[in-house]
């Protein structure tokens, strides 16, 4: 009686240890797998999506939004698609945003995924103030950088004028013809990508890009002198001291060492 | 004709229920019908109830998103559904692979793979429970919905309303890793949302009854049953099935000539 007990104990105790050990096991690979899927930085999210890493955790992938969009622009990622796995997504050069005043995929959202709040302003919804990504202009490829007449990313923009405008320059090389070329303002454009979707040339030579990899940030450090306002951000600069072996003392003592040599 | 009926009226009206869902989610995409919008997921039911996953909205807790009313009623919907007719009617009844792992099971048994196999299981049927509880420690650990991720049912569910991509991939692995590596593999011993209405079904109201008397032990039943250990009663006592892993597919009831087997309310039995 006393030995099956024990027995019986260590083929319990063995029993767990073995569930540990696949659970681990097959944790990694999991986790891995995952790591993978959501690998993909550059996707353009449906208006109003939250952050990409609270928009992966929250979206329930239900593809009501797909279902509510009257263009067909979302689509859910499929496996093989090389994209988060079922969360709805847009390619602009295909079918772009139409950017629908009234939104219908945001509010059918239900986790809130899309964010209702996040294109409404004073009360009403507002898909100017949408942000589904920035459109960057590349000017070796844009045939109005070259002096080729083309304004048609400019006029397919929603937002017409403010998010796209056209800038004129002499044209030094032929000295009497202009350069007219578009000029993005991340500060009014969507995202929507009807200017991509618009774009002559083979390759679009406007695309949009996620907000935070196509825009830069200069940092606290560079003030425009010239720009009252823009001073105010100095009061965010922190001081980064680091030490090095030169400026252990200190500076004058560094530029000053050495010249015993001279005398 | 009549015998037809006796012998698959549950079966029949499962298929019916699991196609005919998937028509309506097919509808409401592709036609815009309003009937059923969504997929397994969440869905809204004539543009105003809204139904969600539980087990999707456990693991979006676990990593740390915050829960919208919308979906907690949606939550809170399904799960009273599924409390009062077992959880686990879900894989019998609403499941799209549960086609998949049936039509397994039964080459299985036409093939007669048991004989080149044997009868023992090599694996427990636990693994649900540990990759349940996987799922959700991967999902607090990396901040998304684990199982959502690779969850078969979604993508073969969501491919089927949405467009497949390589999501049959999916249905071919399960079936064959039914058919050749493990018996009942994917629903009886791997799904963790299986694992997760095994749980809720724990306190279902319908259930499953055996009447020890009428029983001539022909074992008919274990031999459909895809969780042929909740049937642990039969041939021995009058009991109702108590596990939460009976999935409610009545398939047993169906087989039985006897009628040893039949749909019980589980308080009135315990009075
Ligand atoms: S705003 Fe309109 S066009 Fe754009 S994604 Fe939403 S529904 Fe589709
Ligand atoms: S409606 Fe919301 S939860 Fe559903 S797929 Fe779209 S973003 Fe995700
Ligand atoms: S994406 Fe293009 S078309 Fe849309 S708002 Fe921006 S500049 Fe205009
Ligand atoms: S449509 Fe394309 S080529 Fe034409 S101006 Fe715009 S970016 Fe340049």
């Amino acid at each position: 009686m006393e030995k099956k007990n024990i027995s019986d104990r260590r083929k319990f105790i063995f029993n767990m240890a073995q569930g540990v050990g696949i659970t681990v096991l097959g944790g990694f690979v999991w986790s891995a797998f995952i790591d993978e899927a959501k690998a993909s930085q550059l996707l353009l999210r449906p208006p109003g999506a939250l952050k990409e890493k609270d928009f992966l955790r929250t979206c329930i992938k239900c593809g009501l939004c797909v279902e509510a969009c009257p263009y067909d622009t979302l689509m859910l990622a499929r496996p093989g698609d090389h994209r988060p796995l079922g969360t709805p997504y847009f390619i602009p050069r295909d079918i772009p945003c139409y950017m629908c005043p009234d939104i219908p995929c945001v509010p059918v959202c239900p986790t809130g995924a899309l964010n209702e709040k996040s294109v409404t302003t004073d009360g009403h919804l507002n898909i100017k103030v949408a942000d589904m990504g920035l459109a960057v202009v590349d000017a070796e490829s844009c045939i109005a950088f070259w002096g080729i007449q083309c304004d048609a990313c400019y006029r397919a923009c929603p937002i017409f004028g403010e998010a796209i405008t056209i800038e004129y320059q002499k044209n030094e090389r032929t000295g009497k013809h202009a350069y007219m070329t578009p000029i993005v303002h991340s500060n009014a454009c969507t995202g929507c990508g009807l200017c991509e979707h618009a774009c002559v040339t083979e390759k679009p030579a406007i695309h949009i890009l996620p907000r935070e990899v196509a825009m830069g940030k200069a940092g606290d450090y560079y003030i425009k002198g010239w720009d009252k306002k823009d001073e105010k951000r100095l009061k965010n600069a922190k001081a980064i001291k680091s030490t090095t072996e030169i400026n252990k003392k200190s500076a004058i003592d560094s530029l000053n060492s050495g010249l015993k040599d001279l005398y | 004709m009549v015998k037809l009926w006796e012998n698959y009226r549950y079966l029949i009206l499962r298929r019916l229920t699991q196609v005919g869902l998937l028509v309506l989610y097919f509808g409401g995409n592709v036609w815009g019908w309003t009937v059923l919008r969504g997929n397994l997921s969440s869905s809204k039911i004539f543009n105003t109830i809204p139904v969600s996953d539980p087990y999707a909205a456990l693991q979006m807790l676990a990593a740390g998103a915050t829960l919208a009313t919308d979906l907690l009623i949606g939550v809170a919907v399904t799960t009273i559904f599924y409390l009062l007719i077992g959880g686990r009617a879900f894989c019998s009844w609403v499941c799209p692979i549960n086609m998949v792992t049936d039509a397994a099971n039964y080459t299985r048994r036409v093939l007669d793979i048991k004989r080149v196999q044997g009868n023992k299981q090599p694996a427990s049927r636990n693994i649900r429970y540990w990759a349940l509880g996987l799922s959700l420690v991967i999902s607090a650990v990396m901040g998304l919905t684990a199982f959502e991720f690779i969850s078969p049912i979604s993508m073969v569910h969501r491919g089927i309303v949405f467009g497949l991509g390589f999501g049959w991939a999916a249905i071919v692995v399960i079936f064959l890793f039914d058919l050749l590596i493990l018996k009942n593999g994917w629903c009886g011993h791997v799904c963790p949302l299986g694992g997760f209405y095994s749980l809720l079904g724990k306190f279902s109201l319908i259930r499953v009854h055996h009447n020890e008397a009428n029983c001539t032990l022909c074992m008919k039943c274990k031999v459909v049953c895809p969780e042929q250990q909740v049937l642990g009663m039969v041939g021995k006592e009058s009991l109702p099935v108590l596990s939460g892993e009976c999935t409610n597919c009545a398939r047993c009831i169906e087989v039985c000539d006897d009628d040893a087997l039949g749909f019980s309310i589980k308080s009135l039995v315990k009075k």
